[in-house]
């Protein structure tokens, strides 16, 4: 196909779907999803949950917590709160559960290409 | 609070600090000058050129990419707006950061495991290359376009506020030369110095703004209540601190506060200029890095943003920044001058200028490298073309996109900033986010429901922008005289975003071909795992 996209590097002749197929892959890819899915669907609800009451609960918004500083602007800056929280939760959570075993299945597929003329399929199918 | 209320800012003693601006920006352009020179020395492959050899790193392209997002529609935008409209001006801060978390947790390690250049890489790698390269460089382009229009309306506001030219010939003169040194910077430095000039400037942006909000808080003893009271007070109006100022007013103006929250948090992670950016570093973990990095600049900056606005309410006043030249956007301009005087007036022109410069090279870069790597090496040499024949078409489409700017900018001179990248947000989250989310993580998902989201979601946000109250039918519109203005909304996320999706959906299930689920597997290991992304890229 001549795809550009793709990087021109020795994994040509890797089986990306027996890799696919992988309890470790399955795994890494559970994983993955089971943690930004949820996330995104909670972070997105939040911030919708806000401009509709920007919107429509105005009144609610206007309510005076602490001197000027009502509620609308206190909502507004836990929004930023939440942003800075879950990035640093996501960092925190890839380093420790996603970082270690994206590494193993690559450097397993990587490495298997160095040993000209083995079985291009060993190790993987563990 | 007396002594509080606004001192009267003298808008014609600015242009006594014609020259010094010049000379503060003079300098700017001096600078990154001598550092794109140093830093395209050894550009020479299209890796070099695109993405900067991917020699970046985490940290360095993450104050690109704030340097990148962080435009004249931030500055001058949202300063303008929380200054003009108070709390409403706020929610584009929001927007514009929550947006993040969409890149951060779908999009940005993926994308960079699997595509090269541009986004078309990644839409294209497992459907049919023709057709999906095509649409995605085709939104790629229309996104840039809006944007940069933008851009340069920016850069025609804050002239005409610095240089005390108003009269529509001086304008576009200097919108042809703010133009004319960005085809240069790109030219020459291709994405290493572009990515400089982000740095710089987002270094100067944001210690800039953090000063001014440092001298606005201790006015006030650090006191962000008596801040808010202030600005209360002056606009004579408790109002200005609660939602609803602007998009409150009727039941169509909520809904058009909804879309435009939509296409803001959708928008963001859809940015084909964003998107490229992550290809400028080695790894995957380099990319998420470059994120975090980004969440935090911006995040920080928009919590200034809110300072600046208030404060520019309350110590410049609302009457005289809209009776300003530049309008609202001049908000923070004449805040810097009732500050610091000339000298921190000319600063933070100075660095304004440069936000419109790094980030209209930033958006040239992205549309030349999508033309030349998509339409031209792909789809017109079906993939014959060597590197160097791609990088000098690269190089040519700089210079016509560079002049497209420069025209476009004459015309959409005087538009509000803020709203006009809206729009760009807007018709990216509707052309581009559904095929990015679907190509990602829908096995299923077929070339046949990338093409008609693509073009679904470009063309109906298009065309809903035409007859929109933005073109036509209002005072405010491009075209005031005429009104063909059918859809009621300025924004048109609300509907063209789940129409991309939905036609994303029943393009794929109606499609009789299946992709191959080879490439599939293949996507979804590389994206992943990384496996090939982080070492072939070595040379």
């Amino acid at each position: 196909m001549g795809n550009e996209a793709q990087p021109q590097d020795a994994t040509a002749s890797v089986d990306f779907q027996e890799v696919q197929q992988t309890e470790r892959f399955k795994t890494l890819r559970k994983r993955h999803r089971s943690f930004v899915f949820p996330m995104a669907v909670v972070f997105l609800l939040w911030y919708f949950a806000y401009v509709l009451l920007a919107a429509y609960a105005v009144d609610f918004m206007s309510i005076k917590v602490w001197g000027n500083i009502n509620v609308g602007l206190l909502l507004g800056l836990l929004q930023f709160v939440t942003t800075f929280g879950i990035t640093a939760w996501y960092v925190s959570y890839s380093n420790r559960k996603l970082d270690p075993i994206a590494a193993e299945i690559r450097n397993e597929i990587e490495g298997r290409e160095f040993d000209k003329g083995g079985n291009m399929n060993s190790g993987v199918t563990k | 609070m007396n002594a509080m209320v606004p001192a009267a800012v003298n808008v014609e003693a600015l242009k006594d600090t014609t020259l010094l601006n010049m000379g503060i920006f003079a300098l700017f352009v001096a600078v990154t000058m001598v550092i794109v020179f140093r830093a395209s020395r050894n550009n020479k492959t299209a890796a070099d050129y695109y993405a900067a050899g991917r020699s970046f790193t985490g940290s360095q392209n993450g104050t690109a990419i704030a340097g990148d997002y962080l435009s004249a529609a931030s500055f001058l935008g949202i300063t303008g707006a929380i200054a003009i409209n108070g709390y409403d001006g706020f929610l584009y801060s929001i927007g514009f950061l929550v947006a993040w978390l969409v890149a951060l947790l779908l999009v940005a390690e993926l994308l960079r495991n699997t595509g090269k250049f541009t986004m078309a890489d990644v839409l294209s790698f497992r459907l049919r290359q023709r057709p999906v390269r095509i649409a995605a460089a085709l939104s790629t382009l229309a996104v840039c376009f809006f944007y940069l229009l933008a851009q340069m309306a920016g850069a025609g506001s804050l002239i005409s506020l610095l240089l005390g030219i108003s009269d529509w010939g001086g304008q576009a003169l200097v919108i042809i030369v703010v133009g004319a040194l960005m085809i240069m910077y790109v030219l020459i430095g291709g994405m290493k110095g572009t990515t400089w000039v982000q740095i710089i400037k987002a270094i100067l942006l944001i210690a800039g703004a953090a000063v001014m909000t440092a001298m606005v808080l201790a006015i006030y003893g650090f006191n962000l209540s008596s801040l808010l009271g202030s600005a209360a007070e002056a606009a004579n109006n408790p109002a200005v601190l609660n939602p609803g100022l602007q998009y409150g007013k009727t039941e169509t103006s909520k809904l058009d506060f909804m879309s435009l929250g939509l296409a803001l948090v959708l928008g963001t992670a859809a940015l084909p200029h964003v998107l490229m950016r992550f290809y400028t570093v080695p790894t995957a973990k380099e990319a998420r890095k470059s994120v975090v990095w980004a969440i935090w600049l911006i995040g920080l900056f928009y919590l200034f943003t809110l300072v600046l606005g208030y404060g520019a309410a309350a110590l410049v006043g609302a009457e005289t920044i809209k009776s300003a030249p530049g309008g609202v956007n001049s908000a923070a301009p004449l805040l810097a001058f009732h500050l610091g005087g000339p000298l921190l007036l000319g600063f933070i022109s100075a660095v304004a200028f440069a936000t419109i410069l790094a980030v209209v090279a930033g958006l040239t870069i992205t549309a030349a490298a999508s033309f030349a790597h998509d339409i031209y090496a792909n789809v017109i040499a079906k993939g014959k073309a060597d590197a160097v024949t791609e990088v000098k078409v690269a190089r040519r489409t700089v210079v016509v996109i560079g002049v497209l700017a420069i025209l476009g900018g004459i015309f959409a001179n005087g538009q509000n900033v803020a709203f006009l990248v809206a729009l760009a947000f807007a018709v990216a989250a509707s052309a581009n986010l559904p095929t990015i989310v679907y190509s990602l993580f829908w096995k299923k998902f077929t070339t046949q429901g990338a093409v008609w989201s693509m073009y679904g979601g470009l063309a109906a946000a298009i065309l809903l922008i035409t007859f929109s109250p933005v073109v036509s039918g209002a005072k405010t519109s491009m075209i005031p005289g005429a009104n063909f203005a059918l859809f009621p909304l300025s924004n048109p996320g609300i509907v063209s975003i789940p129409l991309a999706f939905f036609l994303g959906w029943l393009g794929t299930v109606l499609d009789k071909r299946r992709e191959d689920p080879a490439k599939q597997a293949e996507m979804e290991v590389r994206s992943l795992t990384g496996v090939g992304a982080e070492k072939a890229v070595d040379h």
